[in-house]
């Protein structure tokens, strides 16, 4: 499928209180004003256990930048990989991503590059929506590459994930601001986890020019340049919750108050992030 | 409503144990992240726009008459950091301690009955302010005084920080606290109908991670 760049209509969005309401508050909805031309791409993936015990795909459905690759898969469990279709997103652009696990269904979505935030032609912010859905008895990995915030970009991006009582998520997000000796763009990153209808997880970091200070302080990331988090659900947790620990000099294991365990690693680099959270990944699926 | 109620409940001085926790400065101060005067600013300014309009915003919602159980669940859903979540809980029933002797309420008995073990102190703390006929905007300041008030009062102790600069650094702080009340209040307004999925979420990395790293010290001078 092609990509459509389409004018979108104004919206409507009430008026914020305060200018640190507005970067503290952000509405996801698209801002009023002169209709931005940016991309909206929709990616949909639903993963559906077969009566012979595999999971397949009835919707594998790709858009514009984002394009979806079944790969080889093992032991009961489909793989998809988003691909990078071109260089996106740019500021304007409206992406979305839906994947679905339904129930008894093991689905792991990768990507085979790090996503590059990127500045539009008249400085929009770009907003990159990634939705999941976990069934009873199913399994969901959402293990893309990093997101990286390039300079003047501005991008807000939002995960929701909804999982039932007994499913599995596992979901790893990395994103480093700027590239490398690169001034980051603002980036506005929210995430919020669901377990049976009740909020595990609801967190908001907004970093970069424009982001309320003192982001870049001894309280939020201290200079570091590299931030990755790495959520576990898992129904064992509830009977045997993690131990909280310490998995580094910035990096920690937290339970959270459900059962899923939280690593949340600040470093210099994206490697540094990326070691940590394989080396925990491992231990907290074994 | 009492204005001198909103001076009680704000004092450093209000039995709730608030002093034995640094807010996060003790382990910066030895990580070597708080420094001095100037270090210690940016501490609070990270301080305030995130954990402390996280707590604002929860009083606030609190002090509405939302549901204080509800928001106690939003609290731990905003608070990553299980050593975090046991220091809200603890300072909370400190807090709900001290005001059922002071403002004596039947939502502050039944907040004790319903959490025996503590709920989050900025809940207790919105519903306290309401007891003590104070409003939203009251509470609202209380957490937002009380997420820079802490790290600072610490930062003389820990690091012999010369006290005059380090209130010299709340009063800089002030336009800041009055814009994160702001923004928590109006966030409450919205959380009243919409529910508190609009509340503020904002996350702070290094705080929850060296809240994780001083739970495990051997000894420490701060609870948290």
């Amino acid at each position: 499928m092609t990509a459509e760049a389409v004018a979108v209509a104004p919206v409507g969005v009430p008026a914020p209180a305060s200018a640190l309401s507005e970067s503290a508050l952000p509405e996801s909805a698209p801002p009023a004003g002169p209709a931005p031309t940016g991309i909206r791409a929709t990616a949909r993936i639903t993963a559906r256990r077969h009566g012979s015990g595999a999971t397949v795909l009835p919707v594998l459905e790709g858009e514009g930048p984002l394009a979806v690759r079944r790969i080889r898969g093992a032991d009961g469990e489909a793989r998809v990989a988003l691909v990078g279709a071109m260089s996106a997103p740019l500021g304007g652009d409206r992406l979305t991503v839906r994947a679905a696990a339904e129930d008894e269904a093991r689905l792991r979505v990768t990507s085979t590059a790090a996503t590059i935030a990127l500045p539009g032609q008249r400085g929009e912010p770009a907003y990159y929506d990634v939705e999941l859905t976990v069934g009873q008895g199913a399994a969901l990995h959402w293990l893309p590459e990093q997101l990286i915030s390039a300079r003047g970009s501005d991008l807000h991006v939002t995960t929701r994930a909804d999982v039932t009582e007994d499913g599995v998520l596992v979901l790893r997000e990395e994103q480093v601001l700027g590239r490398s000796g690169e001034t980051p763009g603002r980036l506005t990153s929210r995430m919020t986890i669901w377990i049976a209808g009740r909020t595990l997880l609801d967190q908001e970091l907004s970093c970069g020019p424009g982001a309320p200070a003192g982001w870049d302080g001894p309280a939020v990331l201290g200079g570091l340049r590299a931030l990755g988090q790495l959520l576990v659900v898992r129904p064992e947790f509830t009977e045997a919750p993690v131990q909280p620990c310490m998995l580094g000099e910035h990096a920690s294991l937290t339970p959270l108050a459900g059962p899923a365990a939280l690593v949340t690693a600040v470093a210099r680099d994206g490697l540094a992030v990326r070691r940590v959270l394989d080396t925990a990944l491992e231990s907290l699926m074994r | 409503m009492s204005r001198a109620a909103l001076l009680v409940l704000a004092d450093g001085r209000f039995p709730a144990g608030g002093h034995a926790h640094s807010g996060g400065a003790e382990e910066a101060v030895k990580a070597g992240r708080i420094t001095d005067a100037a270090t210690l600013e940016a501490f609070c300014r990270g301080r305030l726009y995130t954990a402390g309009l996280v707590a604002a915003g929860l009083a606030a919602a609190a002090a509405h008459g939302m549901d204080p159980l509800d928001l106690d669940a939003a609290a731990d859903a905003r608070t990553p950091s299980a050593a975090l979540r046991t220091a809200g809980r603890k300072l909370g029933r400190q807090l709900l301690r001290a005001a059922r002797a002071t403002w004596p309420a039947p939502e502050l008995s039944a907040l004790a009955a319903a959490r025996p073990r503590g709920a989050h102190q900025p809940v207790v703390l919105g519903l306290t302010a309401r007891a003590a006929g104070l409003g939203p905007e009251d509470a609202a300041y209380c957490a937002v005084y009380e997420s820079v008030s802490g790290p600072a009062t610490a930062t003389v102790r820990l690091l012999s920080l010369d006290p005059f600069q380090a209130t010299a650094v709340l009063a800089r702080l002030a336009p800041a606290m009055d814009e994160t009340v702001a923004a928590a209040v109006a966030a409450a307004r919205r959380a009243l109908a919409e529910g508190v999925d609009a509340l503020p979420r904002a996350s702070a990395p290094l705080l929850e991670i060296g809240a994780e790293a001083h739970r495990a010290w051997p000894v420490r001078l701060f609870a948290s």
